[in-house]
């Protein structure tokens, strides 16, 4: 029976991780960035919804609502002003870019609001749970581990069925035939790095729902989202849905044997999945 | 006779390094030092990245593992730290191999955070060592640096204590390290295997054709610079006299600052790293007041470098002025003078 608590625990945390996930999974696969400020930027988001909350005075669910928007035009101009710039055949430039965006953010973010820790205050739900049987299970960890679901069933629709998504996937595909069929790659970048930023602000109303976050996590976190983006493959959003949920079983299961294992375990599987599977389980597109 | 001026003006800086420390500036001595030593890693980072087109995030292993074996020799095996340097630069090259084994599956990005997450497991091992202090990390036995070979010599020559025998030891140390690893550099880059190298990185099918194969030489190159990390974690930690697996696996101290570096002295270029640690010295140095703001500007000349500068300052440089202080370019051969008949 502890095991099975164990694997749901898992589960639900992958959940939280496959959120973080899919923002970059969406980036990565569409123009092959790899965007290593994208942990910090969460972090960033988690800050922007504690102001906002502060700020008004409003609950932090109410407060990403108005992030959100906010967000998205950052991830927007992001890619507009500076990211556009450095894509190419390369992967050295974007790689040192966004490495220096994270340090810029996270200073930024410690001078600005010191290393304490912060926590966002979303009321009495923060300690509910359900019992199923002989399982209880946390409203906090349903509700996010829904929300990445909807999140990932979202960004499926936008990609597979809507004009938007059939330029992401062009251009994902062959971005100078997509440009002779009246596609501007650049546009269509930035709108996906705004949508990211978007999933991102989502992700960082639950990191800061369910944990304390100061300004020096982020690049952990890329480190788990970007594990889970591999082990799903390059440009399979489901795919990232399970990675995440691998890190997060893996993480789970490292930790009932001995606390300080978690962290340590998820790297582990993700290395032996790679050894197995190096392109990760279900790639869909190929370079 | 360009290249001859060159050495010999790298030569007088050299000899100008070697001889601070005996004017006594302690606090300045133990700066250098560090700066030293990120030379050292950034030299390492450039061959690869630079060079042999691994941009890797887990240099930090390297370092760590380095220091790590040069504690376990001290402490646990009571040998002196200098030779568990050694040592911990040969373990570091040991454990390059199954990483490589493991990394070198992967491209590009993938391959950057493989490293990263390898250099994460390290980190999380070593705070499980209890007989190394776990997560919070040891010290160095007392007066295991001043048992190194040599102290007891600079101690008697120089008339010095015990605590400035080490650091002068360490600094020239880390010099040494400096120039060996530019002149190894430069041999190597311009040696069949680094001009075979140059050539993947500029075109790696043509490279292919004429016979070069790029997988051995870049196992060889990751090998090698993980031998030399590891070798400079361990000296690092030397001076420091205590290590932490946090302190140790530091991703912002041993690459983040290593990769600002190469990236604004000039990245593939064999000067560039010098010039960029000047830099990066000379930032820290001006904005030490304000707390974490030299690593915002840091971060923003990063930006701005790959933005509008791609060669960085050190490539800018050459590009303008068509000098460069260690060409890797060969003469061309002289061609035949006309009239003249090439005898067979």
């Amino acid at each position: 029976m502890i095991w099975l608590d164990t694997l749901i625990q898992g589960l639900l945390l992958g959940g939280l991780y496959a959120l973080f996930a899919a923002g970059l999974s969406l980036v990565f696969g569409i123009m092959r960035l790899v965007n290593l400020a994208h942990g910090d930027l969460i972090v960033l988001g988690a800050y922007l919804i504690l102001g906002i909350g502060t700020a008004l005075g409003l609950n932090p669910f109410v407060a990403a609502l108005i992030a959100l928007p906010v967000m998205f035009l950052l991830g927007w101009l992001l890619q507009t002003v500076l990211l556009n710039r450095v894509l190419g055949d390369d992967i050295l430039p974007p790689l040192l870019v966004t490495f220096g965006l994270s340090v810029v953010i996270q200073n930024a973010l410690l001078e600005q609001f010191s290393a304490d820790s912060r926590k966002l205050p979303v009321g009495p739900i923060e300690a509910d749970s359900i019992t199923f049987g002989t399982l209880n299970v946390g409203v906090m960890p349903l509700i996010t581990f829904a929300s990445a679901i909807l999140v990932i069933l979202c960004l499926n629709w936008i990609f597979y069925r809507t004009a938007l998504g059939r330029a992401f996937r062009a251009t994902s595909d062959d971005a100078v035939t997509a440009q002779l069929m009246g596609i501007r790659p650049r546009r269509v970048f930035a709108l996906a790095t705004g949508i990211a930023l978007v999933v991102a602000t989502i992700a960082a109303l639950y990191l800061g729902a369910r944990a304390n976050f100061d300004p020096s996590i982020g690049p952990a976190r890329l480190l788990y989202a970007f594990e889970a983006v591999i082990i799903g493959g390059l440009g399979s959003l489901w795919g990232t849905l399970i990675g995440g949920l691998v890190i997060g079983v893996a993480q789970a299961f490292g930790a009932a044997l001995n606390p300080e294992w978690q962290i340590l375990a998820g790297h582990i599987a993700f290395v032996l999945i790679l050894l197995v599977r190096p392109r990760g389980l279900f790639p869909r597109a190929y370079d | 006779m360009k290249n001859l001026l060159s050495l010999l003006s790298l030569l007088v800086i050299v000899i100008v390094l070697a001889v601070i420390p005996l004017f006594g500036l302690r606090a300045l001595v133990q700066d250098l030092f560090m700066v030293l030593c990120l030379l050292v890693l950034a030299f390492n980072w450039n061959l690869l990245a630079g060079f042999a087109g691994l941009v890797s995030v887990g240099q930090q292993l390297f370092v760590g593992v380095g220091a790590y074996t040069m504690f376990a020799a001290a402490i646990l095996w009571g040998l002196d730290p200098l030779t568990g340097g050694i040592i911990g630069g040969l373990v570091a090259m040991a454990l390059a191999a199954p990483v490589a084994f493991f990394v070198f599956r992967l491209n590009g990005a993938y391959f950057a955070i493989g490293t990263w997450a390898v250099a994460e497991i390290a980190r999380l091992s070593f705070s499980q060592w209890r007989a190394l202090g776990g997560g919070t990390g040891t010290a160095l036995p007392r007066g295991a640096a001043r048992d190194m070979p040599g102290v007891q010599f600079l101690r008697d020559v120089l008339g010095v204590s015990p605590a400035a025998a080490v650091d002068m030891l360490t600094y020239w140390l880390a010099l040494g390290l400096v120039v060996a690893m530019l002149a190894a550099s430069w041999i190597f880059l311009r040696s069949r295997m680094g001009l075979g190298l140059q050539a993947v990185r500029d075109n790696p099918v043509a490279a292919r054709s004429v016979g070069v194969d790029p997988v051995r030489l870049k196992a060889l190159v990751f090998l090698l610079t993980a031998f030399a990390t590891g070798l400079c974690g361990a000296l690092i930690f030397i001076q420091t006299g205590r290590v932490s697996p946090d302190a140790a696996f530091s991703v912002i101290d041993w690459t983040a600052f290593v990769i600002f570096i190469v990236v604004i002295g000039g990245i593939g270029t064999l000067p560039g790293p010098i010039v960029g640690v000047l830099v990066f010295y000379g930032l820290q140095r001006l904005l030490s007041d304000y707390g974490t703001v030299y690593l915002i500007v840091l971060g923003l000349i990063g930006i701005v470098v790959m933005l509008f500068a791609r060669r960085g300052l050190w490539g800018g440089f050459t590009q303008w002025t068509g000098f460069d202080l260690l060409p890797l370019e060969h003469a061309p051969p002289k061609r035949p003078e006309p009239g003249s008949r090439r005898e067979t």
